[in-house]
C-alpha cells in the first residue's frame, strides 16, 4: 500500500486507504476453494521455455503432476539461460526439454552443482537445412547438399549479395553454418534472420506462394505438420566431426533432448520428482499436442488434458 | 539523448543563427566532404572494413563475458548483492499483496480480494477525482474494454507492474531532477548515464537482473524502472530550470533563502513539466512491457510473447489492444489531471465537486462491496466477449495483406533495397574504416561543431574498442535510410495534419496507437510482407518512429505566426506555395527536432529488427540474450548501438533542434528493446 500511497494525490490516497480498510475488515464473502486431498504439499517451479514443443511436453508434465500427486505447479516463462539462473535461486525446479548447452552445463551442473541431469526425455532434436516439399518435388536432387550450388541462383535475395540465401538464425540455437558454407565450398551466404517466427513464416509463405527458400530448421517442431519441410542431406555425423567449429563439415549430430532438474528438488524426495525422472515420449507424441496448441488454439492446460485422457498407459508408466 | 524526453538542452549562450553565407558555406563544405568520400571509397573498396565472423569473440568480448561469471560468483559473498536480494523480495512482497488484492486469487478465496466492479469502481473515482467526469467515463470503458477483450487479470497485471516501477521512479526521479535543475555540475555528471540507459537495448540487461533481483515481478519492475527513470529527472530538471531568471532574481533580492526557493517559487511554478513528467514516465514503463515478460514478468506481454511462438496474429493484436487501451487511458487522464492542477475552481464549483465526490465514493464502497459478495462481480464475465471475434478480425486482415499485397510489398521491399539500402550500405560497411570515421568526424564538425567533433572522436573510439566496427556500420546504414523514410512521413502527414483539424482527429489516435502497440504483435504480418530482410526491420523502426516525427512537424508548422501566413495568403500565395516557402522554412527548427527524435526513435527498434532479419548489432543483442557463450558479444553490440546513437544525437542536435521550444509532447519516449 505504501507504493500506492507514494505516488497518488491526496484524494487517490483516499480511495486507497478505503480499499484496505475494506479488504482487511471484509474476507471470504465468496466460498472458499475446497483444498482437496493433497499427497504433496510442495511447489513445482516449471519453467517454460520459448517454443511450443516446449510448453507442449511442460504443460504435460505438469498436469500429470498435479491431477495425479496433488502438487502444484507454477509455470515460469523463462529464455533458457535465465531458466539455468534460477535453479541455485530456487526460482526454477525443472527444465523440461533441453537441447544441450555445454557452457551451461560447466557452469551450473559440473561448477556449482545447482543443476542435475534428470535422463533424456525421449524427443530426439535434429537441426538441419531444409526446403520446402514443393522444392524438393519440383528439383528432386536438391536434397543432396553436392547439387545446392546448382540451384544456387534460385535462393538469391536483397539480403544475399548475389549468392544464394541461406536463412538461419533462431538467435537461440547454436549454428555452423557459416563454417559449413565455407568448407562444403557452397556459393550461399548466410542471412541472419533473427528469430523463429521469422524462420516460420518465411516457410510459409514459400510453400504458399511456390518460392525458393532454404534454411535452418530443426525437429520436432509443430509447423512440420502444417508444413513438411524436407531436409538436406549434408554430409553425415561422425563422432567428433564437429569438434572444431572452423572445420566442420558434417550434418548436425542428433540431440537426444534432456531433462535438466534444480538439485535440491532432486534430493528432496518430492514425487514429483519421479514423475520427472520417469517422463519420456516421443516425437510424435509431442508434435500431436504442439498441434494442439498451435494449430487449433487451444490452451496449453486443455490440450495437455486431452492428450492425458488419450494416453492413459503412457501416464500410467510415468506414475511408478 | 537529451532529447529524447521532447526536452532539448538549455543554451542560453545560443549563437544566433547562422547568416545565410554561412549556411551556403556549410552546405559547400558538407557536399566536398561526401564526395570525397564516394571518390575514395571505389579504390579502397573492402580495404580495412575490420568484419568479425558471426561466432568469434574478441578478447575484449570474452572480457566482458567472464565479467558477469565474476558478478555471479561474487554474489554469495557480496553484501551490497544480498542487499538487492532485500529489496528483490521487498516487491516481491508488495506485487503479491497488490496482485491478490486485484488480479489474482487470494488464498483461499478463488477470486481476489477486491472483484472486477469494484476495481472498475475505484478506477473510475479516482479519474473523476484528479480529472474529471470525462476522463472518468473514458477509464470506465478503458477497464471494461480489458474485460471484454478477454486479458482482465493480465491488464491488472501490467497496471501492477507499472504502477510500482512508476512510483520508485517519482521517488527516486524528482529529487536527482530537481538536484540537476538546481546544478550544473550535476548536470554534466548526469546527463551521459540518463543517454546511456535510454539508448542500452534492455536485453542486454535482461540477464544481469535476473542474475541479482530473481525472476517475476521484481525483475520486471527493475527492468521497467531503469528504461522509466530518465524521463522524470530530465523532465523535472528542466521544470525547475525554466522558471525565470526574473522571478528568482526577484525573490533573492527579498531575502529568500536557497531552501524556500525550492518550496515556495521553483516547485509550484515547475508543477505543471513535474506532471508531464510523470506522464512521460507512465508511457515509458507501460512500453516495456512485453520486455519484462521475458523474465517472467506477469501481464499483458506474455499472451503476446506466447502468441508469438505460435504465430498467432489475432491473439497477439488482442492483447495489444488492450496495452493501446491502457496507454491511451493513462495518457489522457494524466494529461488532463496536469491541466487541472492549474485551474482555480470557484468556491462554489468546490463545494459540488466535493459532494459529487463523496455521493460517488459512496457508490464505490457499495461496488467493492458487492465484488467481495458475488462471483459474477469478482470474475468478469465470459460474455460480451469481443476478444474472439477482434482475434479472428485482426486474423483475416492480416492474411488478407499477405496473401494479396505480397507481390507489391515484395517489389518496394527489392526497389528501396537495391535502390538505396545496398548503394549505402557499400559506402559504409566496406569502405576502410578510417575514411568513414573520417568523414563522420568531419560531419561532427560542419554539424555540431567542437562539442560534437570531441563526442564523436569517443564515440568512434568505443565502437573500434568493442570490435564491431563493420556490424556498427550496416546498422547505421539501416537506421539512416529508416530516419529518411521516417521524415519522408513526417513531411507529408504532418504538414497535411497541420493544414486540417478534421484530418489531424483522425491520423493523431492512429499515431498514438502506432506508438504504444507492442512492435511483437505486428512483426509477422511484417515478415510474411518483406520477408527476414534489414528492410522489414527499416519498416518495423520507421512504424515506430514516423508518429512521432509526425506530430512535431504538424506542430512546428502550427507554430508558424498566423499573422505571416495571413500576409503571405493576401500577396496571393497558393496552397503550395504558402507550404513551401513560408510554413516549412519557417518551421525549420522544430522540422530538425523532428528528425532527430524520430531517429532516437530508429535506434530504439534495432535490436527488434534484429529479430526480424536486420542482422548486425540488433540480432547480436538478441544472441547475446541467448547464448551464454554470447554473452559477451551481445553487450558489445549494446555498448556500440549507444555509442552510434549518441554521435548521431549531438551531430544532429548540433544543427539547430536545441533552438527549438520545449513543449510537452505525448508519448514521445522510444520503447526499449
Amino acid at each position: 500500500m505504501k507504493a500506492l500511497r507514494s505516488r497518488a494525490s491526496l484524494t487517490a490516497a483516499l480511495a486507497a486507504s478505503a480499499l484496505l480498510a475494506l479488504s482487511a475488515c471484509g474476507g471470504g464473502d465468496i466460498e472458499e476453494s475446497g483444498g482437496g486431498d493433497k499427497k504433496c504439499d510442495t511447489t513445482v517451479n516449471m519453467a517454460i521455455n520459448p517454443w511450443v514443443g516446449y510448453e507442449a511436453s511442460a504443460h504435460v508434465v505438469g498436469n500429470v503432476i498435479e491431477q495425479e500427486l496433488g502438487c502444484k505447479v507454477d509455470y515460469k516463462d523463462l529464455k533458457e539461460e535465465v531458466a539455468w539462473q534460477g535453479f541455485a535461486k530456487g526460482t526454477v525446479d525443472v527444465i523440461i526439454e533441453d537441447w544441450g548447452h555445454p557452457a551451461l552445463e560447466e557452469k551450473y551442473i559440473q561448477g556449482d552443482k545447482s543443476a542435475t541431469d534428470a535422463g533424456p526425455n525421449g524427443n530426439v532434436g535434429q537441426i538441419g537445412w531444409f526446403v520446402p516439399p514443393w522444392m524438393a518435388e519440383k528439383y528432386p536432387d536438391i536434397t543432396d547438399y553436392k547439387n545446392l550450388n546448382k540451384y544456387a541462383d534460385l535462393f538469391k535475395t536483397s539480403e544475399s549479395g548475389g549468392k544464394g540465401q541461406l536463412l538461419d538464425g533462431d538467435p537461440s540455437y547454436v549454428t555452423n553454418d557459416e563454417a559449413l558454407v565455407k568448407n562444403l565450398k557452397l556459393d550461399f551466404k548466410v542471412v541472419y534472420a533473427g528469430s523463429e517466427a521469422a524462420l516460420i513464416t518465411g516457410f510459409r509463405q514459400a510453400e504458399k506462394n511456390k518460392k525458393p527458400m532454404i534454411g535452418y530448421f530443426y525437429e520436432p517442431q509443430w509447423f512440420l505438420s502444417e508444413v513438411p519441410l524436407v531436409k538436406v542431406n549434408l554430409p553425415p555425423y561422425e563422432e567428433g566431426c564437429d569438434s572444431d567449429p572452423e572445420k566442420v563439415a558434417c550434418d548436425y549430430a542428433k540431440t537426444d533432448l534432456k531433462k535438466i532438474v534444480a538439485t535440491k528438488f532432486a534430493e528432496s524426495g518430492s514425487p514429483a520428482y519421479d514423475v520427472v525422472k520417469n517422463f519420456t515420449w516421443t516425437n510424435d507424441d509431442q508434435n500431436i499436442v504442439a498441434k494442439y496448441i498451435a494449430e487449433d488454439k487451444m490452451d496449453a492446460d486443455e490440450a495437455a488434458k486431452k492428450w492425458i485422457a488419450d494416453n492413459p498407459d503412457k501416464v500410467e508408466a510415468w506414475l511408478k | 539523448m537529451s532529447t529524447a524526453t521532447a526536452i532539448p538542452p538549455e543554451s542560453k549562450e545560443q549563437a544566433p543563427p547562422p547568416a545565410p553565407e554561412q549556411q551556403s558555406y556549410r552546405g559547400r563544405a558538407v557536399a566536398i566532404v561526401l564526395a570525397v568520400f564516394v571518390v575514395l571509397s571505389f579504390p579502397f573498396r573492402d580495404v580495412a572494413t575490420l568484419p568479425l565472423a558471426r561466432s568469434d569473440l574478441t578478447g575484449f568480448q570474452e572480457w566482458l563475458g567472464e565479467l558477469s561469471d565474476k558478478l555471479e560468483s561474487a554474489q554469495s559473498s557480496s553484501a551490497i548483492l544480498q542487499g538487492l536480494d532485500k529489496v528483490s523480495n521487498a516487491l516481491e512482497n508488495i506485487a503479491v499483496f497488490l496482485q491478490e488484492l486485484l488480479s489474482q486469487p487470494a488464498f483461499p478465496r478463488p477470486v481476489p480480494e477486491i472483484g472486477w466492479l469494484g476495481v472498475l469502481a475505484v478506477a473510475v473515482w479516482i479519474a473523476f477525482a484528479i480529472a474529471g467526469w470525462r476522463m472518468a467515463v473514458l477509464t470506465g470503458v478503458s477497464f471494461a474494454l480489458f474485460g471484454m477483450l478477454g486479458y482482465w487479470a493480465d491488464s491488472m497485471d501490467t497496471l501492477i507492474v507499472t504502477f510500482m516501477a512508476v512510483a520508485i521512479c517519482l521517488i527516486i526521479g524528482i529529487p536527482i531532477g530537481i538536484w540537476m535543475g538546481r546544478s550544473k555540475r550535476a548536470t554534466t555528471v548526469i546527463t551521459p548515464i540518463l543517454d546511456g540507459l535510454q539508448t542500452l537495448p534492455s536485453f542486454v540487461y535482461l540477464l544481469p537482473i535476473t542474475l541479482f533481483f530473481s525472476i517475476g515481478v521484481a525483475a520486471a519492475v527493475i527492468v521497467t524502472l531503469i528504461y522509466a527513470l530518465p524521463p522524470v529527472i530530465r523532465i523535472s530538471a528542466h521544470g525547475i530550470r525554466t522558471v525565470s531568471a526574473e522571478t528568482i532574481e526577484a525573490m533573492e533580492s527579498l531575502g529568500t533563502s536557497r531552501s524556500q526557493m525550492l518550496r515556495k517559487v521553483q516547485l509550484p511554478m515547475a508543477k505543471r513539466t513535474i506532471i508531464v513528467g510523470v506522464n512521460q514516465t507512465i508511457m515509458a514503463a507501460l512500453s516495456m512491457a512485453t520486455i519484462a515478460a521475458f523474465v517472467d514478468g506477469p501481464g499483458l506481454g506474455q499472451p503476446v510473447i506466447k502468441a508469438l511462438e505460435s504465430l498467432d496474429v489475432g491473439r497477439a493484436a488482442t492483447a495489444g489492444l488492450c496495452i493501446v487501451i491502457m496507454a491511451i487511458m493513462l495518457d489522457r487522464v494524466t494529461t488532463a489531471a496536469s491541466v487541472r492542477s492549474e485551474a482555480i475552481p470557484s468556491e462554489h464549483g468546490r463545494r459540488n465537486r466535493w459532494i459529487a465526490l463523496g455521493v460517488s465514493g459512496v457508490a464505490t464502497i457499495a461496488c467493492i462491496i458487492a465484488s467481495r459478495q458475488y462471483l459474477d462481480l469478482a470474475n468478469f464475465p465470459e460474455d460480451p466477449d469481443l476478444g474472439t471475434p477482434f482475434s479472428k478480425m485482426a486474423d483475416s486482415v492480416s492474411g488478407f495483406f499477405t496473401d494479396n499485397a505480397a507481390t507489391t510489398t515484395n517489389a518496394i521491399k527489392d526497389a528501396l533495397t537495391y535502390g538505396l539500402l545496398n548503394p549505402l550500405q557499400t559506402l559504409l560497411a566496406e569502405s576502410p574504416w578510417w575514411l568513414v570515421s573520417f568523414v563522420l568526424l568531419a560531419l561532427s564538425l560542419l554539424f555540431g561543431g567542437v562539442r560534437s567533433l570531441l563526442t564523436s572522436i569517443v564515440c568512434i573510439g568505443v565502437i573500434l574498442g568493442v570490435g564491431l566496427w563493420q556490424d556498427a556500420m550496416i546498422t547505421l546504414t539501416m537506421t539512416l535510410v529508416a530516419t529518411i523514410l521516417t521524415m519522408i512521413l513526417a513531411l507529408v502527414f504532418g504538414v497535411w495534419m497541420a493544414q486540417s483539424r478534421a484530418v489531424d482527429l483522425i491520423v493523431r489516435p492512429t499515431l498514438d496507437a502506432a506508438q504504444v502497440v507492442p512492435p511483437f504483435v505486428y512483426l509477422v504480418p511484417a515478415l510474411a510482407l518483406f520477408e527476414a530482410t534489414r528492410f522489414t526491420a527499416i519498416i518495423a523502426a520507421v512504424v515506430y518512429a514516423a508518429p512521432v516525427a509526425i506530430k512535431l512537424v504538424c506542430d512546428a508548422i502550427r507554430e508558424v505566426s498566423p499573422t505571416v501566413v495571413e500576409a503571405a495568403q493576401s500577396a496571393g500565395s497558393s496552397r503550395w506555395q504558402l507550404i513551401t516557402k513560408v510554413q516549412l522554412p519557417m518551421a525549420r527548427k522544430g522540422i530538425a527536432l523532428a528528425t532527430n527524435q524520430g531517429m532516437l526513435y530508429v535506434f530504439a527498434m534495432v535490436v527488434i529488427g534484429g529479430l526480424v532479419g536486420a542482422g548486425a548489432l540488433g540480432y547480436l543483442v538478441v544472441a547475446g540474450f541467448s547464448q551464454t557463450e554470447l554473452f559477451g558479444k551481445g553487450l558489445a553490440a549494446g555498448i556500440a548501438i549507444v555509442a552510434l546513437a549518441i554521435m548521431l544525437d549531438r551531430m544532429a542536435q548540433g544543427t539547430s533542434a536545441r533552438q527549438a521550444t520545449a513543449k510537452r509532447r505525448f508519448f514521445s519516449r522510444p520503447t526499449g528493446s
